[in-house]
């Protein structure tokens, strides 16, 4: 291949912007060698479909660009096509790790927009799944950062209780993994006993092997070393970029939407923020440790206080019926045939709610022009904020790096590209 | 005071020659304004000691496919401090399809305003690197606007050729 | 077994080259996890613990297409991604069969929609289109037991003598 010898020879966009980026990384070497490497969109370590260009001096990365777009998948035009009702299964492919969770973040936005109340049993329901997803999450996370940084033992052993929490889900709505649990106004059916006795049994036992995993590489002083002090960023910096969730705690500012603007019944249970300071891939990984067990306390407490009740909220016009009663009587029946073919009517409007999800801030923007489609939907997908960072973070570091450092950045392309 | 009023007073106060509209629907405070404006006002809300709105959350557009004044930039911004959000809104006409970029005043707003070009077509001023972000470079069309179909112009997206 | 039968008879037994290539072939089918979306999950699920994919042969679960010997596209597959699903298809030496994991890649799934190719088959070959979105991963260890069966279809004089594509080297791409 011949050697770039002036910038005119570059032919597209994207290889401009690499070759325009600033870089205050110099190096004395008697070899002056740049080399343009592409981290493709196959790779074992990148989380999915992202494509890297480095610009490398020897092992050395002096500017990176990313280039996103090989998942998307047209989410928003087809929100624009498609019932309020009907894109509930989209959201669960958006962050496929934790599915409940942007069911909840869904469903929330609509009835925050059409005025609908949920009764409360189906909000601490759908509290607990989100927390479950949370864990689950979290798990797969910490499982490919170690996956990546070479120990693989503790990425089959946070699969095997990932595995339980699928289970469970299986058990709540018969399908193990993008589950569409939550609708309009509630529920799709309430949680079984079985489902509840299996996730106190989850939750007494996930504690110590959690600990077994940990105990495995915390102290070990490979892991510690690829960690610590690689992609570094202040506090000052993650806000301007926009980080939110964990990439935020990590880097010392607690911010929780959770605690911040409280949804559901979140004000009322007990939890602590972990918040580390260092701002580096340690200090990330510390977080979701923590925030798993802290998810294992609030769940704790849910089991606690879940009163008994409707898991629906009762709006005809806007919340379907039940199914024996669709098949009975008549009223119910014309309800569900609006409300199927020409979908929920809210008033003219807009709305933006955000959740916090696993990966950070998940937030919808919904304008209604009266009818049964959304005029528009934006996906506010904190993956691709929290990409965004991916230039700043690898300046100065070594190939190896930057492997470490986007797995403690945790993306996730399905929802980074929409 | 409450997040209305003190933005309503901080805004009249610093920028007396411009109009403001902002309603409160739902709890969600919005602000519409004229696009000339949009950096001074986006600057002064973050840089202000009461206000502080450091965390831009969402920067897009809305096609409202109609003649006059077509599309509407809209911001979201989040305020650590009063743990609150409003809505920022400024519409374009199809005639001058350009705005000022805010990407020097929340570094978050440089990707968000890229893929906003890349579905709506939206030229943001003074961008640091303005190139389309999903859709391949050589694509000619703006996906989200509303005379683009859902399935597609066929043809526009090539595809690798099948061997037997 | 009847190997063991044999053995104590006289030792010797009578085979085609064909069967024996083919028994070889499928007891190791190495495959290559093409993982772009939710399916890649599901892929990775049926690698651990519980759906054990190392009995089956398929451990080796090599990123590389030179060493591998079946697909698994597992995700939607874009137009901007096309290219490189056929890439690295070229790039795998024959024999190799390609399992379509999941509605996206069979039809395009519930993606109906300007981004996304309704099908891989409108590009590549495809041996088992598997249904599920995504697939249970007792689903994907069916698949690989059929592609198992068709394996021991095969005759070995088939796959010789085919070269591999040329690729075109692309500077500055």
């Amino acid at each position: 291949m011949e050697k770039i010898t002036s910038r005119e020879e570059v032919p597209t966009k994207i290889l401009q912007a690499l070759l325009n980026q600033e870089t205050d990384i110099t190096i004395e070497d008697a070899l002056e060698n740049e080399m343009i490497l592409n981290m493709g969109p196959q790779h074992p370590a990148t989380h999915g479909v992202l494509r890297l260009l480095l610009r490398l001096d020897g092992e050395t990365v002096m500017a990176c660009v990313p280039e996103l777009g090989y998942l998307h998948r047209g989410y928003e035009k087809m929100a624009e096509n498609m019932s309020y009702y009907e894109f509930i299964p989209h959201t669960d492919r958006l962050d496929y790790l934790a599915p409940m969770a942007n069911n909840v973040a869904w469903v929330m936005a609509v009835e925050k927009l059409a005025g609908i109340e949920v009764p409360p049993r189906a909000q601490y329901i759908r509290m607990m799944v989100s927390e479950l997803a949370r864990i689950a999450s979290h798990l797969l996370a910490v499982g490919a950062l170690t996956m990546d940084v070479g120990a693989l033992t503790v990425f089959l052993w946070t699969l095997r209780e990932r595995e339980k929490i699928l289970d469970i889900w299986d058990i709540l709505c018969g399908a193990r993994f993008t589950n569409s649990y939550t609708r309009i106004g509630g529920l799709a059916n309430d949680a079984q006993p079985e489902a509840l006795a299996k996730i106190k049994w989850f939750i007494e036992q996930f504690e110590e092997n959690m600990d077994e995993c940990e105990r495995l590489i915390n102290t070990n002083r490979i892991f510690v070393e690829r960690l610590d002090s690689v992609g570094v960023i202040s506090a000052e910096d993650a806000i301007q970029i926009g980080f939110t969730g964990p990439n935020l705690r990590g880097s010392g500012v607690e911010f929780d939407l959770r605690r911040a603007t409280p949804y559901m019944f979140y004000n009322e249970m007990d939890f602590k923020i972990p918040v580390y300071k260092e701002g580096d891939c340690l200090a990330r990984y510390f977080v979701r440790c923590d925030e798993t067990r802290e998810s294992i306390k609030i769940i704790r407490q849910i089991l606690d206080k879940m009163p008994q009740g409707e898991i629906i909220a009762n709006n005809p016009k806007r919340v379907l019926p039940k199914k024996a009663e669709i098949y009975s009587k008549m009223e119910e029946l014309i309800h569900d045939f609006m409300i199927v073919n020409f979908g929920i009517s809210p008033p003219v409007g807009e709305v933006y709610s955000a959740v916090e999800n696993p990966k950070g801030e998940l937030g919808f923007y919904l304008v209604s022009k009266g009818e049964g489609n959304p005029w528009k939907c934006k996906i506010r997908s904190p993956s691709m904020v929290n990409l965004q960072a991916l230039p700043m973070l690898v300046k100065g570091h070594m190939i190896s790096d930057v492997v470490a450092i986007i797995g403690s950045l945790d993306p996730v392309m399905g929802e980074a590209d929409k | 005071m409450d997040l209305k009023e003190l933005v309503t007073y901080k805004l009249k106060e610093k920028f007396p020659e411009v109009e403001f509209d902002i309603t409160d629907y739902k709890e969600q405070l919005a602000v519409t304004f004229g696009k000339k404006n949009i950096v001074n006002v986006a600057s002064f809300l973050k840089d202000d000691p009461d206000l502080q709105f450091k965390l831009c959350e969402d920067v897009t557009a809305i096609d409202w496919a109609r003649r006059k004044n077509r599309f509407t930039v809209v911001y979201h911004i989040f305020s650590l401090k009063l743990n609150s959000r409003i809505r920022l809104k400024s519409d374009v006409d199809e005639s001058d399809l350009s705005v000022d970029s805010v990407a020097f005043v929340w570094k978050t707003a440089d990707w968000h305003e890229r893929e906003t070009y890349d579905m709506y077509g939206i030229i943001f001023n003074n961008h640091p690197d303005f190139r389309r972000m999903y859709m391949p470079e050589e694509f000619e069309y703006y996906p989200l606007r509303k005379d683009f179909p859902l399935m597609g112009i066929p043809g526009s997206l090539p595809l690798p050729k099948k061997d037997e | 077994m009847g190997l063991e039968a044999k053995l104590k008879q006289d030792g010797f037994f009578t085979s085609t080259v064909d069967a024996l290539v083919a028994w070889a072939r499928k007891s190791a089918v190495w495959p290559m996890p093409m993982g772009i979306s939710c399916c890649a999950i599901e892929m990775m699920a049926s690698g651990d613990p519980k759906y054990d994919i190392a009995r089956f042969g398929s451990e080796v679960m090599r990123f590389t297409p030179r060493q591998s010997d079946c697909m698994i596209v597992a995700g939607t597959v874009t137009y901007k991604m096309s290219y490189v699903v056929k890439k690295i298809y070229d790039q795998m030496p024959a024999p190799k069969w390609v399992i379509a994991m999941g509605a996206c890649t069979s039809s395009g799934g519930m993606y109906r929609s300007y981004p996304v190719v309704q099908g891989i088959d409108q590009f590549m070959p495809v041996d088992i289109y598997l249904a599920g979105c995504p697939p249970r991963p007792d689903n994907l260890l069916n698949a690989l037991m059929q592609i198992q069966e068709k394996i021991g279809r095969t005759k070995a004089r088939d796959f010789q003598d085919i070269p591999l594509p040329e690729l075109p080297v692309i500077q500055n791409n």
